[in-house]
Formats: structure tokens, sequence, C-alpha cells
């Protein structure tokens, strides 16, 4: 029984140990053809874009060892600072806080703009409403339009949804859509996209974000809003053409961020994602190619 | 004795490291501002950190779920140790623990997918993820822990007192409401206890289902926060030592005291229970 125990104690130091030597620790500019571990950690957004890229990639580069996880870009982020991860995908530019706290680590940042994603607003089929301004959806989302009847919708309360906090697609509609005002209390916060598109589909009364590609393959489950940038603006369906030239307004930039200098193997599949191979890529997936 | 004994050193390691995570928050914004009705963990102007409405939250969805799984509990637990035959025993049982077995995930997919709408057609609501719909999902995993342990206390109760019942002209069902149920009343009573300190710890199914609207509502039919959820939600991506990350731990804290409570009670109960039975 006692050996046993010592045995299980150092399995687990030993395991510990090994661990303990990070992503950061890895040799630099290793020779090429060497099998290499990167890992990349962030935006819920982004890991079915990421996992594409990773498996287009490794058809290519059989050598190359790559692990993506999710968890928000709020998680990436803080994995980059913590240097717990070699890519951070984030779906929103970092805050000036964590700048700060990446300073502080002795992390360099370098920032990719990998590809372009477009939020959809989407509300019950059976909602007659069709367009709202930019002010309109921010006032639902901070409480202070609270009846649908005020904005040419249906009877009745209306119900917000919105991801957790912990996504990076809130902070971007919090700053882009609130105008960084708080989040209503009454704002129900669903853990994932898809209970959001199952809410909206199943509650006359709901209203909802999603990126573009969710809203898309959601299809006639829900219906997708036009959004006007302002009341005299003409209303704009979200489409992969507006959000390029700027006329969608609420579009964002998908970035990765990487501890500067990265290694080679790092930079060789940002490469690939910027090239043409790897936007093919971004627009099958659903988003907007950058290049 | 060793590995008992580990089990004691690890929940006081637990305490001792929530204590010093959330120490720092205490001394800084002081525990004053957890005492606010606002939970605002991200913002653009300024950060809230009152636990009132995810305290509420958890108290609301744990007190309906003992409400809607206690009577449904016991009264199985009395059905299968006093009427069910050996037969319907043997099926019953194992079953009602299979239902102990269920990911807590799949249960959440189903309050999503099930229970969700039902609530919502049911009560003629405008949206399903409401307090309500969380607990009877928390309801559906209590309920094995207190129909298995309110069994075992009412078949504890010694056989003389049946027989003594019976003898004085007593029907069945006088006996069972009138004798051998009260007599196994504290065993019940733990079960209860255990069963919500099982609900209130919950995560994954509330996360879920209940629409984590930190307010601070009495209402069934209004949306909830618990403390579980909060934790679940917001733990991965607060920075390390942030003001946000040690208010998460005080919420863990105050979770941790919560079931530590429940356990301790259920289990001084239980020992009474057992001694004079």
């Amino acid at each position: 029984m006692r050996t046993i125990t010592v045995l299980a104690v150092a399995a687990v130091v030993l395991a510990t140990l090994t661990s303990g030597c990070g992503p950061s620790n890895q040799p630099k500019n290793a020779a090429p053809g060497q099998p290499q571990h990167i890992t990349i950690k962030g935006s819920d957004t982004m890991v079915q874009l990421v996992t594409a890229w990773v498996e287009s990639y490794m058809k290519t580069n059989p050598s190359a060892d790559i692990s993506v996880t999710g968890g928000g870009s709020g998680t990436g982020i803080s994995a980059l600072l913590n240097k717990t991860t070699d890519i951070c995908s984030s779906s929103r530019e970092m805050s000036e806080k964590e700048i700060t706290q990446a300073t502080q680590n002795g992390v360099k940042l370098r920032q990719v703009d990998v590809a372009r994603d477009g939020l959809a607003v989407i509300v019950n089929p059976a909602n007659p409403l069709n367009e709202l301004t930019l002010e309109q959806l921010g006032k639902i989302y901070t409480g202070a339009s609270a009846q649908w009847k005020d904005l040419g919708g249906p009877d009745g309360e209306i119900i917000v949804l919105s991801r957790e906090s912990s996504s990076g697609t809130y902070v971007f509609f919090q700053e882009h859509v609130l105008k960084k005002q708080d989040y209503s209390p009454k704002a129900r916060l669903l853990p994932t996209t898809s209970a959001i598109v199952q809410s909206v589909g199943d509650d006359a009364l709901a209203i909802g974000y999603v990126g573009l590609g969710y809203a898309a393959e959601a299809g006639a489950k829900v219906k997708v809003l036009s959004i006007k940038a302002d009341a005299a603006a003409p209303g704009v369906v979200p489409s992969e053409k507006a959000v390029l030239d700027g006329s969608y307004s609420i579009a964002r930039p998908l970035y990765f961020y990487v501890n500067d200098p990265a290694n080679k193997t790092i930079d060789t599949f940002i490469q690939f994602c910027l090239g043409a191979g790897g936007q093919k890529i971004v627009r099958e997936i659903g988003y907007v190619p950058v290049k | 004795m060793g590995a008992s004994s580990m089990s004691i050193v690890v929940v006081a390691l637990i305490f001792l490291f929530l204590f010093r995570e959330s120490a720092p928050f205490v001394r800084d914004p002081g525990i004053s501002s957890l005492a606010g009705s606002r939970w605002v963990p991200v913002s653009f102007t300024k950060q809230l950190f009152g636990i009132g409405p995810l305290v509420t939250g958890s108290a609301l969805v744990t007190l309906l779920a003992t409400l809607v799984a206690l009577p449904f509990g016991v009264c199985s637990a009395i059905y299968i140790a006093e009427f069910a035959g050996p037969f319907e025993r043997e099926i019953l049982k194992p079953f009602i623990e299979l239902l102990a077995a269920i990911p807590s995930v799949v249960l959440g997919f189903f309050g999503l997918a099930i229970v969700a709408p039902l609530v919502k057609s049911g009560f003629g609501l405008s949206s399903g993820l409401t307090a309500l719909t969380g607990a009877l999902v928390l309801a559906l995993m209590a309920i094995p822990t207190i129909i298995s342990i309110s069994e075992d206390a009412i078949r504890n109760v010694p056989r003389s007192y049946r027989e003594a019942s019976i003898a004085l002209g007593a029907s069945e069902v006088q006996t069972v409401m009138r004798v051998t149920t009260p007599a196994a009343l504290s065993g019940i009573f733990a079960a209860v206890t255990l069963g919500m300190g099982r609900v209130i710890g919950e995560t994954m199914a509330v996360l879920m289902v209940t629409g984590n609207a930190a307010i601070m509502s009495l209402s069934p039919f209004d949306p909830a926060r618990t403390m579980t959820a909060t934790i679940a939600a917001e733990m991965g991506e607060v920075t390390y030592g942030s003001e946000h990350y040690q208010a998460l731990f005080c919420v863990g804290l105050i979770l941790l005291s919560a079931t530590f409570a429940l356990n301790l009670a259920a289990q001084r109960v239980l020992a009474r229970h057992t001694r004079n039975g």
C-alpha cells in the first residue's frame, strides 16, 4: 500500500515538473521540420475558424502539433498574460487595463488582424419589426426601452438576451452598441450562442445578438434585423460586403495576439492564416476575409 | 486512517485557500461593498460586486426545488419502504439511483429543450428561462438523495413499533402515517437537508436554464442568477488577483459555508436519529 502511495506521489511530482515547462520555455527558432507544439486559446467565436485553419495547416505540415481551446477572449488574454498560451485568439481589442498588465508581466504584445465578424441582431420570426437604429438597440440593452410597442413591435415586454460577461461578444456589444453603458440587470445572460438562437426561436418577445455565421446557420428559425447607423441612415442587412465596406455598424475585427518576438513555428502558422488558403477558409466558415 | 484524515486536511486547505484569495477584497473595497444589490462585474464606468442578487437567486432556486422535491421524494420513500413488494423495489431502487447518476449538463440540456418551453406555455410566460425552470431541473437531482436516505430511515424504524400499532387495531395506512413516518422524521429531515445541499451547490444545470439575470426578485417567474452559475460563468475570464477575482472567491466562501452548514446540520440530526433508533 505504502509503495503505491510513494509511486503515485512520484508520478504527480514528475508530471508537475514536466508540465511546468510552459510554451514560453520552448526553444525559439527551432530547426524547421521539427515537431513543435503551439497552443491557441481564447475567443469562443473564433474556435470554429481556428480549428479549420489548424486542420488545413496540419495537412501540409504534418509535424506541427497545435491545440485549440475556447473559453472566451478574456480567458485567452489572461492566458497570454500569464504565459500559458502561445497565441491568444480574441474577438475584441485588448483593454488598456490588460495592456498595462501585459507590460507588468513582461509580455510584449503583437496584434494581428486575421478576419472580420459581423454581429447579427435576431428576433423571433413572428415579430413584425424589420429594422432598428443603433440607438434604439442600445436602449433595449441598457433597459431604457422595455416595451416592444414603443419601437413598432408587438405588445409586451422585451426579453433581452445576451452572452455571458466572459464572452468577447458581450464586451464588443457593450462598447459599440451600448456606448459603454452597463447592461440592464434584467438582461438574461446565456452561456452559449446556440442557447441564444434556441431561445429567440422559442420566445416571441425575445431579442439577441449572434455572429453572422451563426445567424446564417439558424436560417428561418430566427429573423435577422436590418440596422440603421442613425435615424436618417438606411437600414443595412448584415452581409459580407456590408461588413467589409463598413456600412454595417455592428462589425468587428478578429485578432490573434502573440508575445513578440514569436518563434518560427508560430509565425509560419500566422502567415498561413493570412495567406490565400487561410482567407478562403475564413469565407467558408461564415466570416469576412481581411485580404 | 491516513486516507480518511486526508479528506479532512483537504477540506481545511480549501477553506484556507478561499480565505486567502478573498481576504484582499475584504481589506480594500471593504466587505460592505458586497452588501449591494447590483452585480456588475464588467463595466466601462464602475464595477459593482453586490452579492444581494446572487444570494437571493440561490436561495430562491433552492427553496423552490426543495418545495417540489420534498413531497415527491418523501411520498416515494414511504411507498418503497412500506407498500412496495420485493419485486417492485428491485425495479424502482436502481432506476432512482440511475436518476442521481445523470450528468448535470445532460439535465441542463433537457431543461433548456423540454422544461423551459413547458414552463413557458404552462404558466403563460414570455420566456421559459426562469428561477422555476431551474428549480424543477434541480428537484430532479435532489429527489434521488431524498428518496434513498428517507427510505433507509423509514426502514430503520423498529419492527416492534409497527407490530404494536397493528395489534392495537390500527390499519396499515394509519400505522404508516401516525407511527412509522413520525418515528423516522429526523432521518427524513436529514435527507431533505442533504438534498438541499446538492441543489445549492449545483452549477451547470442552473447556468443553462435560469436566465442568469442578476436581479433581486422573489418571483419564481423571473430569471435568477445563482452564486454557482456566477462563479462558473465568470471565473474563466477574470485576471488573476483582480478585484473581480477576489469577489468571486468571496462568493465561493459564502457558498461553501452554506453547504457546509447544511451538511453539518443533516449529519447531526442523522447521528441523533441512529442513536435513538
